[in-house]
């Protein structure tokens, strides 16, 4: 069982509310994505959940029951951190016992754990070097066996793969994703790239200023977001903005539309605009172009498609997907 | 051509290097060799650097008047047993200032420093008086305990900086695998922090057995270390310059012995604050 509830959490460092009443709940077994703009809080928030920092005010629950006095080893947690923090003095085998040791199992046990979560993760031959001798996807891998051998309530994961190159955040990010689908056990994952989070989320809450932005399914975050921010926030390139008149037709302070959502055209369209530069990717064509009294937007077009710098050109919004915005940024519900 | 200019340069700043090394090594050099004259050479003007009689007679003088093993037994324990007692208090010490310093530690770090920019002799009167009072006079226990107290600011310095450099992160991993401060500190912090025990240690033992001043003054016979078998020599009746040496040489060899094996930590040790 690992349902965690946050209600209301607060933290203030010296006088500043770094989180600001923060109310969540993550149901067990559920991938939970913390994700938001460098300094928005998610690390913070997650450390709070650890325990590895004390809340300003409000509860935390695991499965019902207040933990918001209890310490970071009484939790029932296991934390990924991004610096993987092994300890470099013990082989891996004994970095990944460690906890057991803690938990004064007998050495039996401990043995036949480690052994199983070293074949989990493919570290058998590497039971006896140090982290020193290990590349750093081993290490990774090493840094999980850790968490994985408690049988812990809930993984805390923090941005464990902003350190790997590019290919290997890849496959980790599917091992990761098979580790969740085979344990099932509750895993709350700290990222800046919201790709980690569309793609690995069975929730993802948005973060913005110690504040949440949004909670939902990233679908739901991708097709209906709340507010500017998280309108702007999810979806690469980010979404084009128009105030204005071509807003004010439609009854809103801000519409917003979808690169993805846009058709371009030479003769004919709704606003007219010169194009900056286009990207042709093969698969994709990305347009950047100077609109008319509106500024930078950008197009995305399947295939290949013309685009030359200094061309005139006509961006044409798909009207049902539009998403409106009011004065204070919010979503207005068609 | 840069290629000579380099040999060059490298040859010359070796040979000054060596010079150096001479100049500061000369003092010990010279009593090293002084204890094996006799009183009359040690005395000659000009002095006489390698040609002389050699003999041993001083060092079978000093074997015959005073006990050098005992003395070399309390400058061992004195040395070791204070400062490893002052580890136990300096280890949580620097661990509290390292990984949950407050606003006052930098005060706290500053005026455990100050403590040791006070010179001994001012407080001396009220520590012989506590030491008369205690009957802690001429024992082990009490100098030791005093000798612990001397280095604990050094300690705990040292410690702290070697503390700041090991990564809060794995001290944190430490305490979610479920392990007390306890813990944390026996099977984490401190094998990582041995090579910083390690230099720190060395330097507060050389500190210790180089302490004259307490020692001197607080012990006589049964608690007496090294120092003080090398003050008896100097006495009412003149300076035997070369029992003097014997005497000297005796007792910083030890230590000497143990300086050498042991100087790549040394140097580590104080220089690591330096370069940070």
């Amino acid at each position: 069982m690992g349902s965690i509830q946050l209600k209301q959490v607060r933290k203030d460092f010296a006088g500043i509310a770094v989180i600001n009443g923060v109310d969540l709940n993550v149901e067990n077994g559920e991938f939970t994505v913390f994700v938001g703009p460098s300094g928005c809080g998610k690390s913070t928030l997650l450390r709070l959940i650890a325990g590895l920092e004390d809340i300003s005010s409000g509860q935390i629950l695991i499965d019902g029951v207040d933990v918001s006095a209890v310490g970071p080893s009484q939790r029932g947690l296991s934390m990924v951190f991004q610096s993987y923090a092994l300890y470099p003095h013990m082989s891996v085998r004994n970095n990944i016992a460690f906890a057991l040791k803690m938990a004064k199992l007998p050495t039996d046990v401990i043995d036949q754990k480690v052994k199983k979560a070293a074949g989990i993760l493919n570290l058998t031959d590497y039971l006896d070097r140090k982290p020193r001798q290990l590349s750093g996807g081993q290490r990774q891998r090493v840094a999980i066996g850790r968490a994985i051998v408690r049988e812990p309530k809930a993984f805390l994961f923090d941005e464990p793969l902003s350190n790997l190159d590019a290919a290997l955040r890849v496959q980790m990010r599917l091992e990761i994703g098979d580790l969740h689908h085979s344990l099932k056990t509750t895993m709350i994952y700290v990222t800046h790239d919201q790709v980690e989070a569309m793609t690995m989320a069975d929730k993802i809450v948005v973060l913005n200023k110690g504040s949440v932005a949004q909670i939902g399914s990233p679908l739901e975050l991708y097709n209906r977001p709340q507010n500017l921010f998280v309108a702007r926030f999810i979806g690469s390139p980010t979404m084009n903005l128009v105030t204005g008149p071509s807003a004010a037709k439609r009854g809103a302070a801000t519409i917003g539309v979808r690169p993805e959502h846009v058709s371009l055209s030479t003769s004919e369209g709704e606003w007219p605009a010169k194009v900056r530069i286009a990207e042709h990717l093969g698969s994709d064509t990305f347009v950047y172009v100077e609109a008319d009294g509106i500024g930078p937007m950008t197009a995305r077009l399947a295939g290949e498609a013309p685009g030359e710098n200094g061309q005139r050109v006509f961006i044409t919004p798909q009207e049902p997907r539009l998403h409106l915005f009011d004065k204070d940024g919010l979503r207005i519900k068609r | 051509m840069a290629l000579k200019q380099t040999m060059r340069r490298r040859v010359g700043v070796t040979a000054a290097a060596w010079l150096v090394a001479f100049l500061i090594f000369f003092p010990i050099l010279w009593m090293f060799l002084t204890s094996f004259k006799t009183e009359a050479d040690a005395y000659a003007i000009p002095p006489k650097f390698l040609f002389f009689h050699w003999t041993t007679e001083n060092y079978a003088e000093v074997q015959s008047r005073v006990d050098y093993f005992l003395h070399a037994y309390n400058s061992i324990v004195l040395s070791i047993g204070a400062n490893l007692a002052g580890l136990l208090i300096a280890i949580p010490a620097a661990w509290s200032m390292a990984f949950a310093p407050t606003k006052r530690t930098k005060d706290l770090l500053m005026w455990m420093l100050s403590t040791k920019m006070m010179p001994s002799a001012g407080v001396f009167m009220a520590v012989y008086f506590l030491f008369l009072r205690a009957h802690l006079l001429d024992s082990r226990w009490g100098v030791g305990f005093l000798l612990m107290m001397a280095n604990l600011p050094i300690l705990a310095w040292m410690l702290y900086t070697y503390f700041k450099e090991i990564p809060v992160d794995i001290l944190e991993a430490a305490r979610m695998d479920g392990a007390s401060l306890l813990n944390e500190i026996i099977y984490v912090l401190t094998p990582m922090a041995v090579p910083g025990i390690a230099s720190t240690m060395l330097l507060a033992i050389i500190l210790s057995w180089n302490e004259a001043f307490w020692t001197l003054n607080l012990t006589n016979v049964t608690a007496a270390p090294l120092t003080n078998m090398i003050a008896s020599f100097s006495s009412p009746e003149g300076d035997f310059w070369a029992l003097l040496s014997a005497a000297s040489v005796l007792a910083i060899a030890p230590i000497l012995v143990l300086g050498w094996f042991s100087q790549k930590q040394l140097v580590r040790g104080l220089t690591f604050g330096a370069v940070k």
